[in-house]
């Protein structure tokens, strides 16, 4: 589950004397060229994974008057500007569409972690008729794929009349079923005892769940807080459909809309996605754990 | 953390245990509670999944549009699918997609987990920096390739120095729809890594050793013990990474454009569905009918990868 945490980050000297030993996972030694091989592979991935950003970040920093398409290519701009940055918040209103998002990944953070922890908490301890029932309905509302029920969304929006704000890019995603379960499971798993304690004390539900079992599945919570705020972000599809006026576009759709009608400016198109993915690449390095974390006990229940 | 620790020693215990003591004198709340507690979780998923749902499938028995209420037209709408040469478009690329990516998807994040399996000293670094096209916006990172592989982009201009020159990964239609298979695959590396990763951590040791005492080579150990000890969670990234790629819609939207690439021909079924049934003439009953073929289709992967998982047990 911790990936990182129980990593250790260096190899342990093995004698007294100044040569360093990496051992494997199994406490083994690990020859010199096979430690270089696998260096010069992890190099190249890298290269590969982080090498796009970085190019992405490049052209955002390059003057209007520097060869962006030369070849070779150059890595580094010559003269580095923030020009771009300032031309993409006179093209697009681009610190609008930003706080639109972050309105929409808080908010989703916010019903995500409240609704499905007090659900999942009913599934898990409360007894009730129909329990059984409501457990389902969840699990059949995870195995339904957004995309093939989106234009039923949309009508359903329509009928509403939240089409084309805010609330209605927030709502159907708000509780979802997949944290629900997440967060029944979590609870599942505590050990009674404590809330059985406290129940022949006499304390009833909302105080069981607040000040008892709550406290104990922050872990759980914090990873259904970080995949809800990720995942409302760098949402696509259902903004896409839902927004059509240009005031309320999310980040992703005025990014969209930027490359739509800008495609030949490339260092403005540059500028705009370094905008949107700087702040989630900076929430990622501070709460790593929690999003290794979520993809395996996402993948499990999933 | 420490709710997962807690975790690990005590066995889960059956939910519901306190009502099955006498508890009259404890049962404060009120009987409607635990209702309480689940409303807001039932409302939004009858509201916004389980209604939708339902109304999907009798939308598409219907010629409804968005602005005008439809009528029953029975199976006017299939029929039409069946010779409308958009929709086998649309299928044909997202099954083309499903065969293009989940192998790799199952293959290389494997390959890379065994490479970022070693505690070797800043393996925590290329671990997260691996993940990183994970956390960024799929807008983001089709913006980043099409950039890319632009005409006069890095990749053909590192093409043209090397003397392959320059390719049109953008202009042609199954180059297209090659691109954003890979793109999909970058994006999806690290995540099915982390998957590996934790399931390559329950692979005993000791049937390692023993095939290497045995003499086997790496690519031998590799096939015959590292392969069927994570042979399940190779299944469930089939599974996951199948039903994906089944309903992809960004990757090819943004690098082929709203209208699928030239003369539409790298449509994928979910582009169909919202190019037909969103704005103000958009026609919802057919859009539904071609949205329960997404939801066909997506059920049947789901079976077909469990009976692969049934079938090998055997």
């Amino acid at each position: 589950m911790s990936l990182t945490e129980n990593t250790p980050r260096t190899g342990r000297p093995a004698t007294p004397a100044r040569r360093l030993r990496f051992t494997d996972e199994h406490g083994r030694r690990i020859r010199t060229w096979e430690l270089l091989l696998r260096y010069v592979l992890l190099l190249a991935v890298l290269a590969l994974t982080v090498g796009p950003f970085l190019w992405q970040l490049s052209t955002s920093l390059k003057g209007p008057t520097e060869d962006i398409f030369s070849s070779p290519p150059a890595f580094l701009p010559s003269h580095p500007t923030l020009h771009n940055y300032a031309r993409v918040a006179d093209t697009i209103p681009v610190w609008d569409y930003a706080l639109n998002s972050l309105k929409v990944a808080a908010a989703n953070v916010v019903t995500n972690c409240t609704g499905s922890a007090l659900a999942g908490y009913a599934l898990a301890r409360l007894r009730y008729r129909g329990r059984r029932a409501a457990t389902l309905v969840f699990v059949l509302a995870m195995l339904v794929p957004a995309e093939s029920i989106i234009i039923a969304q949309f009508t359903t929006m329509r009928e509403l009349g939240l089409n084309n704000t805010l609330v209605g890019v927030v709502l159907p995603g708000s509780v979802a079923a997949m944290n629900v379960l997440l967060m029944r499971n979590a609870f599942l798993n505590l050990p009674y005892e404590i809330e059985e304690a406290a129940y022949v004390d006499g304390a009833n539900a909302w105080q069981r769940f607040l000040r008892i079992a709550l406290p104990s599945v922050k872990g759980t919570l914090a990873v259904v807080a970080i995949f809800a705020f990720m995942g409302a972000w760098d949402d696509f599809l259902w903004p896409l459909i839902v927004l059509s006026d240009p005031s309320k576009f999310t980040l992703t759709i005025g990014l969209n809309y930027l490359h739509g009608t800008f495609a030949d400016d490339e260092r403005l198109v540059a500028a705009g996605t370094i905008i949107s993915v700087a702040p989630l690449i900076v929430l990622f390095a501070c709460l790593q754990r929690y999003f290794f974390r979520g993809v395996g006990e996402g993948a499990v229940k999933g | 953390m420490a709710s997962s620790t807690v975790s690990r020693t005590h066995p889960p215990r059956p939910a519901g245990r306190p009502a099955a003591r006498p508890a009259r004198r404890v049962r404060r709340h009120l009987p409607t509670s635990p209702w309480l507690f689940a409303a807001p979780g039932l409302l939004v998923t009858a509201v916004f999944v389980l209604y939708p749902f339902v109304s999907t499938v009798i939308d598409a028995f219907t010629d409804r549009r968005t602005l005008v209420p439809g009528h029953f037209v029975g199976l006017a709408n299939f029929r039409e699918l069946l010779h409308d040469d958009m929709f086998w478009t649309g299928l044909r690329n997202s099954v083309l997609y499903v065969a293009g990516t989940v192998p790799a998807l199952v293959v290389l994040p494997l390959l890379l987990a065994l490479l970022v399996r070693k505690n070797i000293p800043g393996i925590t670094f290329f671990r997260s920096a691996f993940y990183t096209p994970v956390v960024a916006s799929i807008v983001v990172v089709g913006l980043i390739w099409v950039w890319l592989l632009d005409e006069r982009g890095l990749v053909n201009s590192l093409l043209q120095t090397i003397g392959v020159g320059r390719i049109g990964f953008l202009s042609d239609q199954w180059l297209l729809l090659v691109s954003a298979m890979a793109v999909t695959v970058w994006k999806g590396l690290g995540y099915y890594m982390i998957i590996y990763l934790a399931a390559l951590a329950g692979v005993p040791r000791e049937l390692h050793e023993a095939a290497a005492v045995d003499g086997a080579g790496a690519v031998r150990r590799f096939l015959t013990v590292t392969v069927p000890a994570v042979r399940s969670t190779m299944i469930l990234v089939a599974a996951l990474s199948s039903v994906a790629a089944f309903k992809v819609f960004s990757e090819v939207y943004l690098m082929a454009g709203p209208d699928g690439g030239p003369a539409g021909e790298d449509t994928t079924l979910v582009m169909l569905v919202q190019r037909t049934g969103t704005g103000l003439t958009g026609r919802v009953g057919y859009a539904s009918a071609i949205s329960l073929v997404v939801f066909a289709v997506t059920v049947i992967l789901m079976l077909l990868v469990l009976r692969a998982d049934r079938r090998e047990d055997v």
